[in-house]
């Protein structure tokens, strides 16, 4: 057997490649720098999908300013970015604490390796927290929408007033702001009644005829279409008249976004949203298991013994990538 | 590494707060969106996401070389996993945008507006 294994498998190292440096790097190290590859080409082509789809609907994809607008503690305040702002900080914060830890294990000094891989989790959860929150936001939804029979997205605005360069500036507004509740019967169907053992969807909090008779009752509040003023990036906003036109196909309230629809865009906006931050969400989750798993290690002293921390800098290779595809992320979801 | 036993303290806390700048430059640009950077256009996009990207590029620059110590690797190590990620994502990228201006073209006039 010996023959066909070309480390020499005697040697207790195996896994560390037996002593064999190529480039002068640690099979360990090399092995996850060559995984770090992979995994960044598979994130690119997430990315490169997103773009492409985005090309594809160049003239009305969701613009990233009016979609991610909360922050916590501050209900009903329009802050768009500063809560990604934040989290981007937090992870490069953390990233900074793990090369920190790296730096502290090449000193063997066990005591700060363990205070900074324990600042490192603590960030890493902070940070799925923060994303889990801004998931909660994305799919509940802030205003809540109407979709036509061909599934476009009718959002509501009134105007604010006029900018200093003659244009007419709107804000959006929320359902439940406008709408009135014409008390009408309906019935969420359930697996016990009617068709026995099939339910229906959820019934949005208005129906669409509520929406449509408050919409032309309401002179101020007008429609705000999907397609893009190129020349000026904003949505279109239709006239009141050409609006009720609209309305005329409309088929079903949408509150919140999910693989279905989205009351912010297109559905596949949100399809990529929930499948790139969700993939990247999970490296992190995994990360801080890796971490918490060294952290415990360096803990019981097991580098100590070894006589070097090369686990801390492999786990902090990893780290690193992850902050590394946020980076990305934030930039081509958020600010692009 | 052959200078493992030195302290890079100063060099981390430094390429963290470049970092740090460059974000808070992106959301600066990202909430003022200039018109002249936004609504202009290079090289098929706005001035102002050429800015986010190059900014972008920077800082993956400063993560890789900075924090993940690919400036001590030996430079065929480094050239095996740089080149390689860049050249099959830029080819990538070219190549799926591309095709999404072409749906864009073909689909547009397909797509109705008029109620």
């Amino acid at each position: 057997m010996g023959a066909t294994i070309a480390v020499n498998s005697e040697d207790k190292n195996t896994w560390s490649g037996g002593g064999n440096r190529p480039f002068g790097a640690s099979y360990g190290k090399m092995m996850m720098w060559f995984f770090i590859v992979s995994d960044a080409l598979t994130f690119s082509g997430f990315l490169a999908a997103y773009g492409l789809t985005r090309f594809k609907f160049i003239d009305s994809w969701p613009i990233a300013d009016e979609v991610f607008t909360h922050f916590p503690f501050l209900h009903g305040v329009h802050a768009p970015m500063y809560y990604v702002a934040l989290m981007t900080f937090i992870l490069i914060f953390s990233s900074v604490t793990m090369v920190l830890a790296v730096d502290a294990g090449h000193q063997m000094k066990k005591k700060k390796v363990t205070i900074y891989m324990f600042l490192t989790i603590v960030g890493g959860v902070i940070f799925l927290g923060s994303q889990a929150w801004e998931w909660k936001n994305f799919i509940k939804g802030s205003y809540g929408a109407v979709q036509t029979t061909d599934g476009k997205i009718l959002q509501f605005v009134t105007q604010d007033g006029v900018n200093e360069k003659g244009e007419k500036v709107f804000h959006q507004v929320a359902l439940t702001d406008f709408v009135v509740e014409a008390h009408e019967e309906r019935v969420t169907h359930t697996r016990k009644n009617g068709l026995w053992n099939e339910s229906g969807e959820t019934l949005p909090t208005y129906s669409v005829n509520e929406v449509v008779s408050s919409y032309n009752s309401n002179a101020d509040v007008l429609i705000r279409i999907e397609k893009m003023d190129l020349a000026t990036k904003q949505k279109i906003v239709l006239s009141k008249e050409e609006g009720a036109r609209y309305l005329l196909n409309a088929k079903q309230v949408v509150e919140g976004a999910n693989l279905h629809v989205n009351e912010y865009g297109n559905p596949i906006f949100a399809d990529f949203f929930f499948f790139i931050t969700g993939f990247h969400g999970f490296h992190v989750f995994s990360g801080v298991l890796l971490n918490i798993i060294i952290f415990f290690n360096v803990i019981l002293g097991t580098y100590e013994r070894r006589g070097h921390y090369e686990m801390v800098e492999k786990v902090g290779l990893y780290w690193h990538f992850v902050d590394l595809v946020w980076v990305f992320v934030f930039t081509f979801f958020y600010l692009v | 590494m052959a200078h493992a036993h030195e302290s890079n303290t100063k060099r981390i806390w430094m390429v963290f707060a470049i970092l740090s700048v460059i974000t808070i430059v992106e959301v600066i640009f990202g909430i003022i969106k200039p018109d002249s950077l936004h609504l202009t256009s290079i090289l098929g996009t706005s001035p102002l996401n050429w800015i986010f990207i190059i900014l972008t590029l920077f800082k993956a620059y400063g993560i890789t070389w900075a924090f993940m110590h690919m400036e001590g690797e030996k430079k065929w190590f480094r050239r095996s996993v740089v080149w390689t990620a860049v050249f099959l994502i830029c080819y990538i990228v070219t190549l799926f945008l591309i095709e999404g201006g072409y749906l864009f073209d073909t689909l547009a006039p397909l797509t109705n507006w008029k109620y």
